[in-house]
């Protein structure tokens, strides 16, 4: 009974803000709703018993997703209220009907197709069984998937440094040279 | 699930585990190390990989699924670990005087280049989809970033984004491919997929082909096979010279490993799917390589065409798919890292300061200055070209004999006419070389002790395996 009333809440809060992702004028405000939609279906796939699935929706598309938009749109400096070009306006005659259609097809495909596709009591999608599945069955995969990491870290790491380094080729064999090396490493 | 993880497990991956961990110690080393002992992280490196090669001994004779059906270890896993190291530690020998060419401080270079080989040891060893999608991640993240060392040439940036952008998109083909194939066999285990095509080999559900040819596209990329090859001039030109002949070897023999360990071990009951798509694309490849490297006039571009030749060369043994194949192309892969390195070597010692002198023009009257180099020169152009008694005539003829052995008649025959073709351009080089008047005549190239080892290494291996090709192609089987 929760349940069932937790799912029709998460539904409406996720229904109300892809609405208003899209009705909004500011990008900032619909990148917002958009976090609030994403949380909402996390909420859902919880329902589902699919823990991990809903911690990873938040933290990859609420989290990183989200902010990167947020990040475009603070740095393309859109002004706020940003109308919409002419061209745009005719859209939704082709728009309407488009959704329209796409809303009757899953509306028939779910009342018919995956009513028996819900999997009740399944443990599959608890956080328990994938990481017991990662450190047993895949834990080669994921300990090479931790040195990927690490090169690509110290990829972006080498690439974004400002300013390259010149070697000191020689080690210095006077006090002199060790000094004027010395004066190098400091200057830069 | 429990699993018990045995000491067999981690035997089987040693060289990998020792491998990353030198990477991750000198990587901690270079940043708190003093200035003038970063000079020794790449000779750390080799020690590094000198310990990974003795540890590879003790995987000979053994054959076994390691972590889980992840790892198999068998006498290939042996011989690609080898065949990576080895290319490994030359390439880094190449590089100890490089930062001094270049003045750059290759401080992340060295754990760059033993991570990524942990990547192609990967390759090497894999057992499942999964693994061969990590390695394959792990070796070219790393690359990418390599090719664009030189940070301070436009030309180099330049390749480290072409490669990165173009892999990243060939990646994505490949793990298409692993989905769609996780999908029909509900596993990515090598085992589980040679059992289901043992079960449907006359009709493997569609979507199952589909996959197997998105991995076609996502191999073909790294090995640089001819519709997806565009990357390759461009990037092999615009590296630093040590990661363009690392590129050039280990990306394409981890390439050729994948290829290998599915295609020819694990999807050979649909080989009659396969089999054509790629007698196409090794035609394409072995013309279009050679066609284009005749007009190149420079040694880096050169040998890239040249490179994309040999990829092709070494499908004509994976077409062929018969009991040679995998000797044969075991056998190419160590005659191409021989000579390739040499090669390369050579044009990294006549590039010279900032790597402004590789056209092919610097190396005229090179046997007038350098007659040692030139030598060795002509002995790796010689045997890229495919003349007896070097080890790359041994090559193509266990390759093209592969290939008529299965019926492959014209087949070998484009294979035969292709390396007639190549040898206008190798043996250019040679007279550029041996017949003409050096363009500046007071300079002497400058050989350093790392460099030297590397062409004395490439010419003896050139020959020894060439006149006695036994030694090598009986370890093969």
């Amino acid at each position: 009974m929760v349940a069932t009333a937790l799912f029709y809440i998460f539904a409406a809060i996720a229904t109300a803000g892809a609405i208003m992702v899209v009705a909004q004028r500011n990008p900032v405000y619909s990148a917002l709703y958009l976090v609030l939609t994403l949380f909402a279906l996390a909420g859902e796939y919880v329902l589902l018993m699919a823990h991990f699935i809903a911690i990873v929706h938040v933290a990859v598309y609420a989290g990183a997703i989200v902010v990167l938009f947020l990040f475009v749109i603070m740095l393309l400096n859109v002004r706020l209220e940003e109308r919409a070009p002419d061209a745009f306006r005719y859209m939704i005659y082709a728009g309407l009907p488009m959704a329209a259609i796409l809303f009757v097809e899953m509306g028939y495909f779910a009342f018919r197709g995956f009513q028996q596709a819900m999997v009740q009591g399944t443990r599959v999608g608890l956080v328990e069984s994938i990481g017991r599945a990662l450190f047993s069955q895949y834990v080669l995969p994921f300990e090479v998937a931790s040195i990927l990491l690490l090169v690509a870290m110290i990829g972006a790491l080498y690439l974004s440094k400002r300013k390259l380094e010149i070697v000191a080729f020689k080690r210095p064999r006077s006090k002199k040279e060790r000094l004027k090396v010395m004066m190098y490493e400091e200057e830069h | 699930m429990n699993v018990n993880l045995t000491g067999a497990d981690f035997l089987g991956i040693l060289p990998i585990i020792i491998l990353s961990g030198f990477g991750v110690v000198l990587m901690v080393l270079s940043v708190f190390s003093q200035r003038f002992h970063r000079m020794t992280i790449p000779y750390l490196g080799v020690v590094g990989i000198i310990l990974a090669l003795i540890s590879n001994f003790f995987l000979i004779g053994k054959d076994y699924l390691a972590f889980q059906n992840m790892v198999r270890v068998d006498w290939l896993t042996v011989a690609f670990n080898f065949i990576f190291l080895v290319t490994a530690g030359l390439s880094l020998l190449l590089t100890t005087s490089y930062s001094e060419q270049e003045h750059i401080e290759f401080i992340e270079f060295t754990p760059l280049l033993l991570f990524s080989t942990v990547g192609m040891m990967l390759m090497g060893s894999a057992q499942n989809l999964m693994m061969i999608f990590l390695g394959l991640e792990t070796m070219s993240i790393a690359l990418y970033v390599m090719a664009g060392f030189r940070r301070n040439h436009r030309e180099s940036l330049e390749a480290a984004l072409k490669y990165f952008l173009l892999g990243a998109f060939a990646t994505g083909f490949l793990l298409y491919g692993i989905a769609l194939i996780y999908g029909v066999v509900g596993s990515t285990s090598f085992t589980a997929i040679a059992q289901y095509l043992n079960k449907n080999a006359l009709s493997p559900d569609l979507l199952f082909l589909v996959g197997t040819g998105l991995l076609i596209v996502g191999f073909g990329f790294k090995v640089a096979l001819v519709p997806f090859h565009m990357w390759t001039p461009d990037v092999y030109q615009g590296s630093p010279m040590p990661v363009t002949a690392y590129m050039a070897v280990g990306a394409k023999a981890a390439g050729f490993a994948a290829i290998v360990r599915f295609f020819t071990l694990s999807a050979a009951q649909i080989a009659y799917q396969w089999v054509d798509v790629l007698w196409i694309l090794a035609v394409l490849t072995m013309t279009v390589g050679n066609v284009l490297a005749l007009v190149q006039k420079d040694i880096k571009r050169m040998l890239a065409y040249s490179s994309i030749a040999h990829a092709g060369y070494l499908l004509v043994g994976i077409v062929a798919d018969n009991d040679l194949t995998v000797p044969a192309v075991m056998f190419y892969l160590v005659a191409y890292l021989l000579m390739n390195l040499g090669a390369f070597a050579i044009a990294l010692i006549v590039s010279g300061n900032q790597e402004r002198r590789t056209r092919i023009e610097y190396f005229k009257g090179l046997a007038e200055t350098q007659p040692m180099l030139a030598l060795a020169m002509a002995i790796c152009m010689v045997s890229l070209a495919g003349f007896p008694p070097t080890i790359g005539f041994m090559g193509k003829f266990y390759l093209f004999s592969a290939a008529l052995y299965s019926g492959y008649v014209w087949l070998a025959i484009i294979g035969v006419i292709n390396s007639l073709i190549s040898v206008y351009y190798y043996i250019g080089v040679v007279v550029a070389m041996y017949m003409h008047k050096p363009v500046d005549e007071r300079r002497i190239e400058q050989v350093v002790p790392g460099v030297g080892l590397v062409v004395l290494v490439a010419v003896v291996g050139i020959f020894i395996f060439g006149i006695f090709p036994g030694s090598l192609a009986g370890l093969f089987g």
